[in-house]
């Protein structure tokens, strides 16, 4: 905890016009961290991005990298970080081995053994000009020129929004591997599965605030689990338990199958009543990102505060938590 | 039919075939490029308006001494096959001038329109959202073709009145009609190969370029018939712009050389028709070619990035500027002549170039000329000073800056590829003038007077590079209002004495600090004001830059 943060923003406020893009934002990676950053589009994610990269001017609050200020002390920090844009353009009349090149030689050399194996990996061919790219094989070249040059942080934003599956897993991969050697990592993304198979933490961002912050394990904690049960006796008691919500019932063979959500901080009296009416069967799962990302922006909280939104879940809003819990289980 | 009846009944819309929609598109078209093509329309209409009007206060002895510049080897390539230059009326003048420029200008408005609504939009993809609608295969593509002629017929008609109506009526109704039909034929039988061009390349680019050069070996078919033989040989024939200047408007009118291009163009449409069934949809006939896999060893910095991307526009620009500006200076001595009679009893044209002695004329003439290629530059520092937006705006400059490249030094680079590419155009410019001038004998004014104009301008065209950057780098939403500074130059630069401006307002025209003519000693005190007007814009650029956001979308 002593060691610098790769990235530190605080109380960070950016506006455009009438339009506040950040609105009092934090977000802290530590050294070899690799931070989620989710959040709906318009949230902030690139804005903030961009301040970090010293491309826009922050109104108020500090962005750091490694200790440094983003804005002032831009090219020296940049040396140290590769970036991915969400929306690669790249010059036309160049193919994409030439981007790469160029890209890495602005930062250092290129070590052309790593730049042939990504390519390899990335079944991308870089004699095309770029103009002939799809936005899939754009988003490609930035990240062979990104993981090729070796650097102590990766700012990716949504990389991998045009790569097929196959291409996905690749970018996991060289994630780990880039994490195991210590770089840190912030990984911008829609894509919930991915930030939870590779990211240590995640903050979540809404309007141009982090609403939500933690390892995932902290957040989970803030959640409800789903249980399933088969239970003998009548369920109607355990509806009335304070922290359960949604509950259904419908028979089955020997007795009937309730299921329902419940706060963590409950499943213990959850599971006294349950014991009590004759369980018979029981299967518990912990709740997905997906379902965290759901209820900050299924649920229309008016007002709403970082900790109000994640751990109060009565009251006007449950049902459109259920409504977002039904379209999270479709997928 | 039994085998359709026993079929499940499939939902088939009764109507619908490759051209469905097209109605539709065609409208689209029009309100997407209304201000475009307006503006195409009263600049075609305002040239000939003005061409008709200045060729007819030159008067008849500088016409008739024009004529005889227009059968110079010169004369023909940048005129035409000389129909009429016994008695050279003003609708002669426009006729045998006037066709080569007009049609050059249409075509590449017919070119681009082409390309523009049908390969440039497969490859943007936005057209992939319009054919998912009910809309016919060939509909975007018939949409264009329909809009360029109704464009072109719009400017034909309102070109030929206003033709008519400027002289007063001197020039018939039915030549002026010949005249701006044929030309816009003309020009259409270009935007048609560009049709097929679309059907072939993959890319809009690759198009365009091809429509251009049909264009240039049109020209050079065209010259060279014309060289051989007055009046125009086989070769003419075979060149689009000389079956509009075969139809003799204002000598004899003959309409059937029009046919030609008629029927050029549909046999040219067919072919795009039969390409184009043939082609998959954002796929052409020719494949790209590969590139090379890794970058050349001198692109490793900005610099060589900026220079790699302005290189081609450079060198082609370079090119034609040293062609055209070579066969300006070998008319010099004919240009002497006529000039100097046309000087004598013209009042206005005297005011322009100075005077009527021969002498004074010839400076006076190549201080305008001169000019004209000075001002050519500076549209090209002020076009190739947008790059740096283009590149912003697209988001490859985020992704540079993101590197450790500072603001300045990605500016610079620009800026630093800009400025010498300009300043060494002014100079191809400026000693093809000289070369061609000695090349016909013409060896006064000497290498040293040419020199002052070529160093003297550098210092000028970097206030107008200083300024385009200095706005770019503040206001980027009104970096092109560099281009009044352009207009404003040119106004008074040309008319400036003719308009009797107050020398206050003259000043405001970096142009006007310059040796007011040929031949005269540039003013150190004025050279250097110059140069620290431009480094104060270039430093205001920079400090501008390194303190804005960077726009992206």
């Amino acid at each position: 905890m002593t060691a610098t943060p790769a990235i530190e923003i605080h109380d960070l406020y950016k506006s455009f016009g009438t339009v506040q893009a950040l609105d009092g934002l934090n977000l802290t990676v530590r050294p070899g961290e690799v931070a989620g950053f989710l959040g709906p589009n318009g949230a902030g994610k690139s804005t903030a991005i961009r301040v970090l990269l010293g491309l826009l001017r922050a109104d108020s609050g500090t962005a750091r990298l490694f200790g440094g200020e983003a804005w002032r002390d831009a090219v020296a920090l940049h040396r140290r970080l590769a970036y991915v844009p969400g929306d690669v353009s790249l010059w036309p009349n160049l193919t994409g081995g030439e981007a790469i090149d160029f890209l890495g030689r602005l930062r250092g050399t290129v070590d052309k053994k790593r730049k042939a194996e990504l390519l390899e990996r990335f079944d991308l061919d870089p004699t095309k000009k770029a103009r002939t790219y799809s936005k899939g094989n754009r988003q490609k070249v930035a990240l062979v020129a990104a993981f090729a040059m070796d650097a102590d942080l990766l700012i990716l934003d949504e990389p991998t929004s045009g790569l097929d599956p196959l291409m996905e897993a690749v970018f996991t991969e060289y994630v780990r591997d880039a994490a195991a050697q210590g770089t840190s990592v912030l990984l911008s993304s829609h894509i919930l599965h991915e930030v939870e198979k590779v990211c240590d933490t995640v903050t979540i961002i809404r309007n141009g605030v982090s609403v939500e912050s933690g390892t995932l394990d902290e957040l989970r904690h803030l959640t409800r689990s789903n249980v399933t049960a088969v239970v003998a006796g009548d369920p109607a008691g355990v509806g009335r338990l304070a922290g359960v919500h949604n509950l259904a019932a419908a028979p089955a063979d020997g007795g009937t199958r309730i299921t329902f959500d419940v706060d963590n901080a409950r499943v213990g009296a959850a599971m006294s009543e349950l014991t009590a009416l004759g369980l018979q069967s029981l299967t518990a799962a912990p709740p997905s990102l997906e379902e965290l990302f759901m209820r900050h922006y299924g649920d229309v909280l008016p007002g709403s505060d970082a900790s109000g939104a994640a751990s109060d879940g009565t009251g006007p809003t449950d049902g459109a938590a259920q409504a977002a819990r039904g379209t999270a289980g479709a997928r | 039919m039994t085998a359709v009846a026993a079929a499940p009944a499939v939902p088939r819309p009764s109507s619908g075939s490759t051209l469905t929609g097209t109605g539709r598109l065609v409208r689209f078209m029009l309100r997407r490029d209304r201000v475009r093509l307006s503006v195409w329309t009263l600049s075609v209409v305002a040239f000939y308006a003005y061409f008709a009007v200045a060729l007819d206060a030159m008067g008849t002895a500088a016409r008739g001494a024009r004529a005889a510049v227009m059968q110079t080897p010169a004369g023909i390539v940048m005129g035409g096959p000389g129909y009429g230059v016994e008695n050279y009326t003003v609708g002669v003048a426009i006729a045998n001038e006037g066709i080569t420029w007009v049609v050059l200008a249409l075509g590449i408005m017919s070119v681009l329109h082409v390309v523009r609504h049908t390969r440039a939009e497969e490859e943007s993809s936005r057209s992939e959202l319009v054919r998912a609608a009910p809309v016919g295969r060939h509909a975007p593509a018939v949409a264009a073709i329909v809009t360029l002629f109704v464009v072109n017929a719009v400017i034909a008609v309102v070109s030929a009145l206003a033709l008519s109506g400027a002289s007063g009526g001197d020039l018939p109704l039915a030549d002026s009609f010949g005249l701006t039909t044929g030309s816009g034929l003309s020009a259409m039988v270009f935007g048609a190969v560009a049709v097929v061009a679309c059907q072939i390349i993959e890319h809009g680019r690759g198009a365009t370029g091809i429509g251009l050069a049909a264009y240039g070996l049109a020209l050079v078919l065209r010259s060279a018939g014309d060289i051989q033989e007055r009046h125009g040989s086989f070769l003419s024939w075979l060149s689009p712009i000389g079956w509009a200047q075969q139809m003799r408007a204002f000598v004899d009118l003959r309409w059937w050389p029009a046919a030609l291009s008629v029927v050029a163009i549909l046999l040219l449409l067919v072919l795009a028709a039969f390409l184009a069934s043939r082609r998959d949809f954002g796929g052409g006939l020719v494949a790209t070619r590969g590139g090379r896999a890794d970058a050349p060893a001198n692109l490793r910095s900005p610099l060589a990035l900026a220079w790699r991307q302005q290189r081609s526009a450079f060198g082609w620009t370079a090119l034609g500027m040293a062609l055209l500006w070579y066969a300006s200076g070998t008319l010099l001595p004919e240009i002497m002549e006529m000039g100097a009679s046309g000087a004598a009893d013209n009042e206005i044209f005297a005011a322009v170039f100075g005077g009527s002695d021969p002498a004074v004329f010839r400076d006076g003439f190549l201080t305008v000329m001169l000019l004209f290629a000075a001002l050519t530059c500076v549209a090209y520092a002020i076009v190739m000073s947008g790059r740096a937006k283009g590149e912003e705006e697209a988001g490859r400059a985020e992704v540079v800056l993101a590197l450790s490249v500072s603001r300045s030094r990605w500016l610079g680079a620009h800026l630093v590829v800009v400025g010498l590419s300009t300043v060494v155009l002014i100079a191809v410019s400026v000693y093809a003038v000289w070369a061609g001038a000695v090349q016909v004998g013409m060896s006064e004014p000497g290498f040293g007077a040419y020199t002052d104009v070529f160093w003297t301008y550098s210092v000028a065209v970097l206030v107008y590079l200083g300024l385009s950057a200095a706005l770019y780098a503040w206001a980027p939403r009104f970096a092109s209002a560099a281009w009044l500074l352009l207009v404003y130059s040119f106004v008074v630069g040309m008319f400036g004495e003719v308009f009797d401006l107050p020398s206050g307002a003259e000043a405001l025209s970096p142009l006007d600090w310059l040796p007011a003519g040929f031949g005269e000693v540039p003013e150190a005190a004025h050279m250097i004001g110059l140069a620290g007007v431009a480094v104060v814009l270039l430093a205001l650029a920079f400090l501008g830059f390194r303190r804005r956001d960077l726009q992206s979308n």
